[in-house]
């Protein structure tokens, strides 16, 4: 039984030989001690994605990649970067790809301006009803 | 112009059924491409990561001639499995330097002990700095640098043999 457990723990084990044996870099899950600065990093790393994992946030990954990610945006912001400028950084060697928050590229005009033009159209079938309703 | 009207609720909703339809149907494209080809190669100096290799700069990138730059890591399984066509690029010709991944000396040089060596430098990046400086995503990679220091071409993923031919053709061109 033992010997089970054992070999059971070890083909468990194999996917680790997969990632790094390395220490995560210093900061990678390490939170900086000024609280302000930690919110603003964590903002950012909420909303940049693993680049290995595509479906997380590097906030939310485990792969050492997004560790590294995480350990370098926690050192730019203590060395005073604003997040804008690293997620600008981080576009121009991804793409607009690798941030979850839209961009303002003319491809997205018709996304930002839905809100607008809905509410337009609700307000337009709103007087519609109201004056049919007066003259009833 | 009512009537027109009343078709536009119709016609929308089979404008976004047609777009989210052909989102569903495209095959899914993991590859992450790096934003920086065609641009000249990120600045960095890194540290050797092999006892018996010189370590990495990127101011020895720009010689005048094509070279190809390998990411890989002694943990990475298709690392091991690209080392072959790597050796077969070197017999043919080619300058291979190498940047090394979240990895240690000893593991480094067991890995080319085991695998072979076609590296004529090669840089330890033990925080992936430089690989996320350069737009890439994981191991292996690599990178055709012309003779101007710009990146010419990125290979996402082992270079297998069919690969080769076409990997030498594209050295030849980014001359």
């Amino acid at each position: 039984m033992r010997m089970l457990v054992a070999l059971l723990a070890l083909a468990l084990s194999a996917p680790v030989l997969a990632q790094s044996a390395l220490p995560p870099a210093p900061y990678a899950d390490r939170q900086i001690a000024d609280p302000a600065l930690e919110k603003k990093a964590r903002a950012l790393m909420e909303t940049i994605r693993c680049l290995t994992c595509q479906s997380q946030s590097i906030a939310d990954s485990n792969a050492s990649m997004a560790g590294d990610m995480r350990s370098q945006i926690r050192e730019r912001i203590m060395a005073g970067e604003e997040p804008e400028h690293i997620r600008a950084w981080l576009i121009e060697r991804y793409g607009d790809w690798v941030s979850y928050e839209p961009t303002a590229e003319p491809i997205l005009w018709p996304l930002w301006a839905a809100p607008l033009i809905l509410l337009g159209l609700g307000l337009l079938l709103l007087r519609g009803r109201i004056k049919r309703r007066r003259r009833a | 112009m009512r009537k027109m009207l009343i078709w536009l609720p119709l016609a929308l909703f089979l404008g976004f059924f047609g777009l989210f339809a052909s989102g569903l149907l495209r095959p899914d494209d993991r590859i992450i491409s790096s934003k920086l080809v065609g641009k000249p190669l990120p600045a960095f100096a890194l540290p050797a990561a092999a006892s018996d290799r010189p370590p990495l700069a990127s101011s020895q990138l720009a010689t005048g001639k094509p070279r190809l730059l390998n990411i890989f890591a002694s943990w990475c399984v298709p690392c091991a499995a690209e080392a072959p066509q790597l050796l077969a690029l070197k017999q043919a010709g080619v300058e291979i330097d190498a940047i090394a991944i979240r990895d240690a000396r000893p593991d480094v040089d067991a890995f080319l002990q085991r695998y072979g060596n076609p590296y004529s430098r090669i840089g330890l990046d033990a925080r992936s700095e430089v690989q996320i400086a350069m737009g890439s995503s994981g191991v292996p990679e690599s990178f055709i640098i012309d003779g101007k220091g710009r990146i010419a071409y990125q290979h996402v993923g082992d270079i297998r043999e069919d690969d080769v031919p076409m990997i030498l053709d594209r050295l030849r061109k980014a001359q």
